[in-house]
């Protein structure tokens, strides 16, 4: 705010060099040579390193998923895999300087056939992407909850449709970074990165063959936003490596076009065949699910974006049997990268557009069709056909509020004004839920040999011999408000101003366990860690002071920070005096305590015991939100172009913590959704040249595109967290792409058309709507009226 | 591997810049940008670099009063003019600028790399229109990129910001 933040291009080491990529101008194509003998020869430049010495050096970087013959490197060894793959870096003393020198580095390439379409890379005379695998199809597995067969065969209807979720992702306004220092004496590699990632120190240090706790990663580091995509391993292995060989600090901060185009943090790009069955009054029986993703040249984290929607597979709705085919596929792209709500966004696009289709099937209105299938408030805690137990809700009683707080009827009054001025307009509806609190499921889920289930995270609160709160978390922050999370939580506990806590970053050494804000998970388990070191803090001090007065630990209340002696006021401990003998006064301590005021705690996450059964039943995570949305949106007949005029929605996630975060969350949420509804795309030709690599051709929304949301908030605690805390990190982004479609197809209904893919975009609509002008069904220009 | 010593930059002239009131001259070569001269020639950090091809806002600094992109000026061009960057916008160390009090008190930033910017367009604004309308709030903001907040709050806290101005104003 004042420019004193601390990102990862404002860090200056002494001696540190800057890098820049060369890259793959080929979808797929053998590395022939790499020349580098004029670029090192450039002043300036330090070294040029090319795929084939570092493969030699580091062992290849994990994905999510097993399988045998991927090998991913920072650098491409002998193949080029996607056009913008790294296949050489060049570290020199400034950037301009190794941008000259990547011009002068000279590779020659075999060009091979691409696959770029995903259906294509599933043919059996497709290219193949990884050779050693000997197929694209990297995964695939069906799982069936229920009786799916029977429930069809005896449902009085069905239907059968398909849609798609383009190819985008979360694209912050600060790309990635990250700075590798070593310091020989004492074996140490610090690294400050632009980083969201659980085991990312563990992973550097297992890709570069060194101990574990020979890497530190600080986490006092300023992150420009994420929302999932700043996994940054290759770049953090590339300078990790470049810093020990050359003893000078190497920072790696991508452009632009690296980012975009090599950075392997594309999103999920998937299209989903749903068949389902459903009664005649629009109650929804049974659903299968075919989801195929195409993950690119590196899988990433692409299959478990597959795995974790499991966990709410049915939504808000009381479905009987589900089943869920999950198939992942390679194709010459930029890798897939792990983006806010890992999967959830694109699949309840997928559930919502189905409930839309119900509605039209069955002459309902698409609200009334939500209502017959909402799990009601009474049912909780609510087990679905995969095997999750939905925590607490009352869908019902939010959208009611949410109905209420638009009015409904002046809503629709207003939107038939718009068409009666000659545009189109429409009302979207989506109500979906936002899983929360994370867990280690989905890996040995997809994973068999992967049997874990540790998910935690931590706190550690100190109370100095001054009587000031400090506490330490160990996670890095890319926008949350973590330390007014910790604040107000331990504040709460100790009945401190939240002002008067000191929060502080550890390091990867100095930390506890932890699993970085990913998941929609700190509220939950920050917010339960902190609760439970502030507690344990709490019970000390009522320890202290009770022994002091020489009374029982039942006979004294805590009254924010001092002791006192229920019913007998005047028999008080302060909290300075507990501080005192705390730190000072060992000989007036209980018997046994350490010494001082402090605690620590680390907090596995609830529900968080059992592995996934053989038949895929799982608990995925714990706590679900929920939230519906109800845009209303205008579209120019002529030219396409959609404005999203109102936005309301209602959401509920548990206690709220801070509402002006929670606020922050939901709408910068919506605002993504909107983008991946109507501007997003990475896209590619056919013959895998990407047309995206600026932000000029990857438009994201202005403050001309956001409009003023309004929210309606209703609060069902969760029974399994501290304070009745839910997430609400990707809230907003779980329903607002489809409550957008809703929209647009709302206002397209009269004309017969739909929408059936996402970004809409406004070329393909425009195009749609002139192809209906010259039919008659759409009418002309100038007889419409503004 | 061996280090290279540094090679004197034959190509760097010296070019005279004056930034928030204050007068530098920095030798850097015609081609180095204003951003990268701001931030790593002269130390000051606090403008982003987001895209480097004027489309994210988040390099914004105003010229003479007027909002522009940094990473789209080489630093040669910006001689003569009044650069005015986000470090300039405190009155003094102990005090906040109103725009700054009021993006804290309306939570309009998260990850705070597009604020700089944003409160550099802003302080354009309302240099220019002391009582903007949401609608104009808008407009004068459409070129900053935010990812994390959906620009609602960021529009209330420029609101906020001239409705303290307006109070602070002395009675005519």
């Amino acid at each position: 705010m004042a420019g004193q933040g601390r990102f990862v291009a404002d860090i200056r080491l002494p001696g540190m060099l800057e890098c820049a990529l060369v890259t793959s101008p080929y979808p797929r194509a053998r590395i022939l040579e790499v020349n580098r003998e004029a670029a090192r020869a450039l002043p300036g430049v330090h070294e040029v390193l090319s795929g084939l010495t570092l493969a030699a050096q580091v062992t290849p970087l994990t994905h999510g998923i097993e399988v045998a013959g991927i090998a991913w490197y920072p650098l491409a060894v002998d193949c080029a895999r996607y056009v913008g793959e790294w296949v050489a870096v060049v570290v020199a003393e400034d950037r301009y300087v190794a941008e000259d020198a990547v011009e002068l580095v000279d590779v020659s390439y075999e060009p091979l056939t691409p696959v770029v379409d995903v259906e294509a890379a599933m043919e059996p005379d497709s290219p193949i992407v990884h050779e050693a695998v000997g197929t694209n199809v990297i995964y695939r597995r069906t799982f069936t909850w229920n009786d799916v067969d029977d429930d069809f065969e005896s449902a009085p209807e069905r239907l059968s449709h398909r849609v798609r979720w383009g190819r985008s992702s979360t694209v912050p306004i600060e790309t990635f970074g990250v700075v590798a220092a070593y310091d020989p004496g004492t074996d140490l590699l610090d690294i400050w990165a632009s980083i969201q990632m659980p085991k990312f120190s563990e992973q550097i240090a297992t890709a570069l063959r060194i101990p574990h706790s020979n890497v530190r990663v600080h986490y006092d580091v300023d992150v420009g936003g994420s929302y999932g995509v700043k996994r940054g391993l290759k770049h953090a292995v590339l300078v990790g490596y470049l810093a020990r060989q050359l003893g000078r600090p190497v920072r790696l901060l991508e452009d632009r076009l690296e980012n975009m185009i090599g950075g392997d943090a594309h999103g999920p790009d998937r299209i989903f065949d749903i068949d389902v069955a459903f009664e005649r009054d629009g109650r929804v029986r049974s659903l299968i699910i075919r989801a195929l993703d195409d993950c690119g040249a590196f899988p990433g984290r692409s299959v478990l974006q597959l795995g974790k929607p499991i966990g709410a597979i049915t939504g808000p709705y009381r479905i009987g049997s589900v089943r869920y085919e999950a198939i992942c596929v390679c194709t010459n792209k930029t890798g897939q990268v792990a983006v806010r709500g890992f999967g959830q966004a694109p699949t309840n696009f997928a559930l919502e557009a189905t409930m839309d289709r119900v509605a039209a099937a069955t002459g309902m209105d698409r609200l009334e069709v939500r209502r017959h299938n909402y799990i009601q408030s009474h049912e909780f805690p609510y087990r679905i056909p995969s095997g999750t137990e939905y925590d607490s809700g009352d869908y019902e009683t939010v959208h009611q509020k949410l109905l209420d707080r638009a009015d409904w009827p002046t809503l629709v009054a207003r939107r038939d004004a718009l068409r009666a001025k000659g545009m189109l307009a429409g009302i979207g509806f989506a109500s979906v839920l936002e899983p929360s609190g994370g867990n280690a499921a989905f890996e040995p889920l997809l994973n068999p040999h992967n049997d874990t289930t540790t998910w935690m995270e931590s706190c550690f609160v100190k109370v100095d011999h001054d009587g000031c709160v400090t506490t330490s978390i160990a996670t890095p922050t890319s926008g949350q408000a973590h330390e007014t999370l910790m604040a107000t939580v331990i504040g709460e506990e100790l009945g401190i101003e939240p002002e008067l806590i000191r929060v502080v970053h550890a390091d990867t050494l100095t930390a506890l366990p932890g699993n970085t804000p990913v998941a929609s998970r700190m509220a939950i388990m920050m917010g339960g860690a902190a609760a439970g070191a502030a507690r344990q803090i709490r019970d000390t001090v009522i320890a202290i002071g009770a022994h002091d007065m020489q009374v029982r630990v039942d006979e004294v209340e805590y009254a924010n920070g001092d002791v006192v002696v229920r019913g007998r006021p005047d028999e008080c401990r302060t909290w300075m005096q507990i501080v005192a003998i705390a730190h000072r006064q060992y000989h007036r301590m209980p018997p046994g305590f350490q010494p001082g005021l402090q605690a620590h705690f680390v907090y596995q996450v609830p529900k968080g015991e059992r592995l996934p059964a053989a038949d895929g039943t799982v608990q995925m995570y714990p706590c679900y939100a929920f939230e519906a949305h109800l845009p209303l949106v205008e579209i120019d007949p002529v030219t396409g172009r959609v404005r999203v005029r109102e936005y309301y929605v209602g959401h509920d996630c548990g206690t709220i913590i801070n509402p002006g975060v929670v606020r922050g969350m939901l709408i910068g949420g919506i605002a993504h959704g909107i983008g991946a509804a109507l501007l997003e795309e990475f896209r590619y030709d056919s013959e895998g040249q990407p047309l995206v690599g600026t932000l000029l051709d990857y438009p994201m929304p202005t403050t001309l595109d956001i409009p003023d949301v309004q929210i309606v908030e209703h609060c069902t605690p969760s029974p399994l967290t501290s304070h009745g805390q839910k997430g609400a990190g990707e809230s907003g982004y779980m329903g607002a792409p489809a409550a957008i479609a809703s929209a647009v197809n709302d206002a397209l209904g009269p004309l017969g058309l739909r929408c059936e893919r996402l970004p809409i975009r406004l070329t393909e609509l425009g195009e749609r709507l002139a192809a209906a002008s010259r039919s008659g069904t759409l009418p002309a220009p100038e007889d419409l009226q503004r | 591997m061996r280090s290279r010593i540094p090679i004197r930059d034959v190509n760097a002239a010296d070019v005279r810049l004056h930034v928030n009131g204050e007068e530098h001259v920095v030798p850097v070569q015609p081609r180095v940008t204003l951003l990268d001269c701001l931030r790593d020639h002269l130390g000051m950090t606090g403008t982003h670099a987001g895209c480097e091809h004027g489309a994210c806002g988040a390099c914004t600094v105003q010229l003479d009063g007027e909002a522009v992109r940094a990473c789209l000026i080489y630093a040669p061009m910006a001689e003569g003019y009044s650069i005015t960057t986000v470090e300039g916008l405190q009155p003094n160390l102990s005090e906040l600028h109103v725009l700054q009090e009021s993006f804290w008190d309306a939570h309009a930033l998260q990850c705070g790399y597009c604020t700089p910017g944003m409160l550099v367009a802003a302080a354009g604004l309302l240099a220019r229109n002391a009582d903007p309308s949401q609608a104009e709030i808008r407009e004068a903001l459409s070129a900053n990129l935010c990812r994390c907040t959906g620009y609602v709050q960021i529009v209330e806290a420029v609101r906020l910001a001239a409705d303290r101005l307006q109070q602070r104003k002395p009675a005519p």
